[in-house]
C-alpha cells in the first residue's frame, strides 16, 4: 500500500509535522555551518511562538556573532553595548515588567566583558531571562581565548594550549550565577542531537513560563560548538565538544525552584 | 510494513552543508548532494523513502531548512 502513495499525496499543507517557525524571519543566517546559533535561534522563537508571546517580547542581542539577532528573530529587539545586555534588560524588565524579556549573550559577552554586569543582575534578581552560549572561544573575531575556554585547549591567542599558570582557569559561569540567591533557575543544555535540542527547548520555556510567574533570573547556558574556531568540521566539532567540554561543562539542571540540585 | 511515511522539502539555497542531519537521521534516509548550491555548498537531500517524517533532521538543522511532512497508511 505504502507505494501507491505519491509525492503530491504527501506534500500537502496538512501533513506537516515540523516546519521553520514564522517568528524565525526568512533572512539568511549569518553563521557558519553547523553553529549551535542557529538551532538556539530556533528553539528560542519556538517556545515564544508556542506560548503567544511574539508581540509581548523583547529580546537583548549582544555583540559578538549573534549581533545581528534582532535580523532573525522577530520579536522587537535592542542591541546592547558589549556585555551591558543584562543592563539593558534590567531597565527594559523594570520599566515594562509585564513584557517577556529575554537577553541572547555568548561568552565573550557575558563571561568577560559583561561579567560585572551578569554578575550584578543576577545577584539583584532580576526577572528576566538569559540565554547564554558557551562555545569556549571568541567566535567572531577569529578564535581567541576566552575566559571559558578550556585547559589545554589550542586557541588562536593559546596555540599551545591554555595553561593556567600564565591564562587562568576556564571560568563556569553557570556555576557561579547559581549560587547567587537571585537567581530561581539555572541550566545547562546543549543542542548537538535531537535529544538534546527538545530537552534544551523544554528548559528555555520552564525559564520563560517561571520568568512570568515574576520569579527571579532565570538562566540557561547553552553549550554550543564552534567549528570554525576550534579548526573542526561541524560533526568532529560536535563530537569533540562531547569528548571535552562535557567533562568539564556537564549538561543538567543546576538549580531548580531557587535550590540548588548540583554540587558546585 | 511503515505504519507512517514521511518526506521532507529542503530550502536548497539555505543549506550550508554542516552534515549535522546526517548523523541524526534513524533511517538513514538522508544524504548529502554531490551538487552545490548556489553559495557553493553541498546541500542534503532524501536519497531513498525510508523517511518516517520522525523530524529529527529538522530539529538538529541549524539554518532551519527543513520540512516535515508525515502521513498514514
Amino acid at each position: 500500500m505504502s507505494d501507491t502513495i505519491t509525492k503530491e499525496q504527501i506534500f500537502k499543507p496538512e501533513n506537516i509535522v515540523y516546519k521553520k517557525t514564522d517568528l524565525m524571519t526568512d533572512n539568511v543566517l549569518s553563521y557558519c555551518p553547523g553553529c549551535g546559533h542557529g538551532t538556539t535561534h530556533r528553539i528560542l522563537m519556538e517556545v515564544i511562538d508556542e506560548m503567544g508571546l511574539q508581540s509581548e517580547t523583547i529580546g537583548i542581542a549582544p555583540v559578538g556573532c549573534s549581533v545581528l539577532a534582532y535580523d532573525f528573530m522577530n520579536v522587537d529587539m535592542q542591541q546592547a553595548a558589549h556585555g551591558r545586555a543584562p543592563a539593558l534588560a534590567t531597565a527594559i524588565k523594570r520599566l515594562l515588567p509585564n513584557k517577556t524579556v529575554f537577553s541572547y549573550q555568548g561568552d565573550g559577552d557575558l563571561a568577560a566583558i559583561g561579567t560585572a554586569e551578569t554578575i550584578h543582575a543576577c545577584n539583584r534578581g532580576e526577572n528576566f531571562t538569559t540565554i547564554f552560549i558557551n562555545n569556549g572561544i571568541y567566535g567572531m573575531t577569529g578564535g581567541q581565548m576566552a575566559p571559558t575556554t578550556l585547559e589545554g585547549m589550542k586557541s588562536s591567542t593559546s596555540p599551545y594550549g591554555r595553561e593556567w599558570h600564565a591564562m587562568g582557569h576556564p571560568l563556569k559561569m553557570t556555576e557561579l550565577v547559581a549560587r547567587l540567591p537571585g537567581t530561581y533557575y539555572v541550566t545547562r543544555q546543549a543542542v548537538h542531537t535531537p535529544a538534546a535540542v527538545r530537552k534544551a527547548k523544554k528548559a528555555i520555556r520552564k525559564a520563560i513560563e517561571l520568568q512570568q510567574q515574576k520569579v527571579g533570573m532565570t538562566f540557561v547556558e547553552v553549550v554550543s560548538n564552534c567549528n570554525s574556531g576550534w579548526k573542526m568540521t561541524p560533526v568532529n566539532a560536535n563530537k569533540w565538544m562531547v569528548e571535552n567540554m562535557f567533562p568539564f561543562y556537564p549538561l543538567g539542571d543546576i538549580k531548580v525552584d531557587g535550590k540548588l540540585v548540583k554540587e558546585v | 510494513m511503515a505504519k507512517v511515511k514521511g518526506d521532507i522539502i529542503v530550502d536548497i539555497e539555505k543549506c550550508k552543508g554542516c552534515e549535522v542531519c546526517i548523523d541524526a537521521c534513524p533511517t538513514h534516509t538522508i544524504e548529502m548532494s554531490e551538487k552545490v548550491n548556489g553559495k557553493g555548498y553541498h546541500f542534503m537531500q532524501n536519497v531513498h523513502d525510508a523517511c518516517t517524517g520522525c523530524t529529527n533532521c529538522a530539529i538538529v538543522c541549524p539554518d532551519g531548512v527543513i520540512t516535515v511532512y508525515r502521513i498514514k497508511v
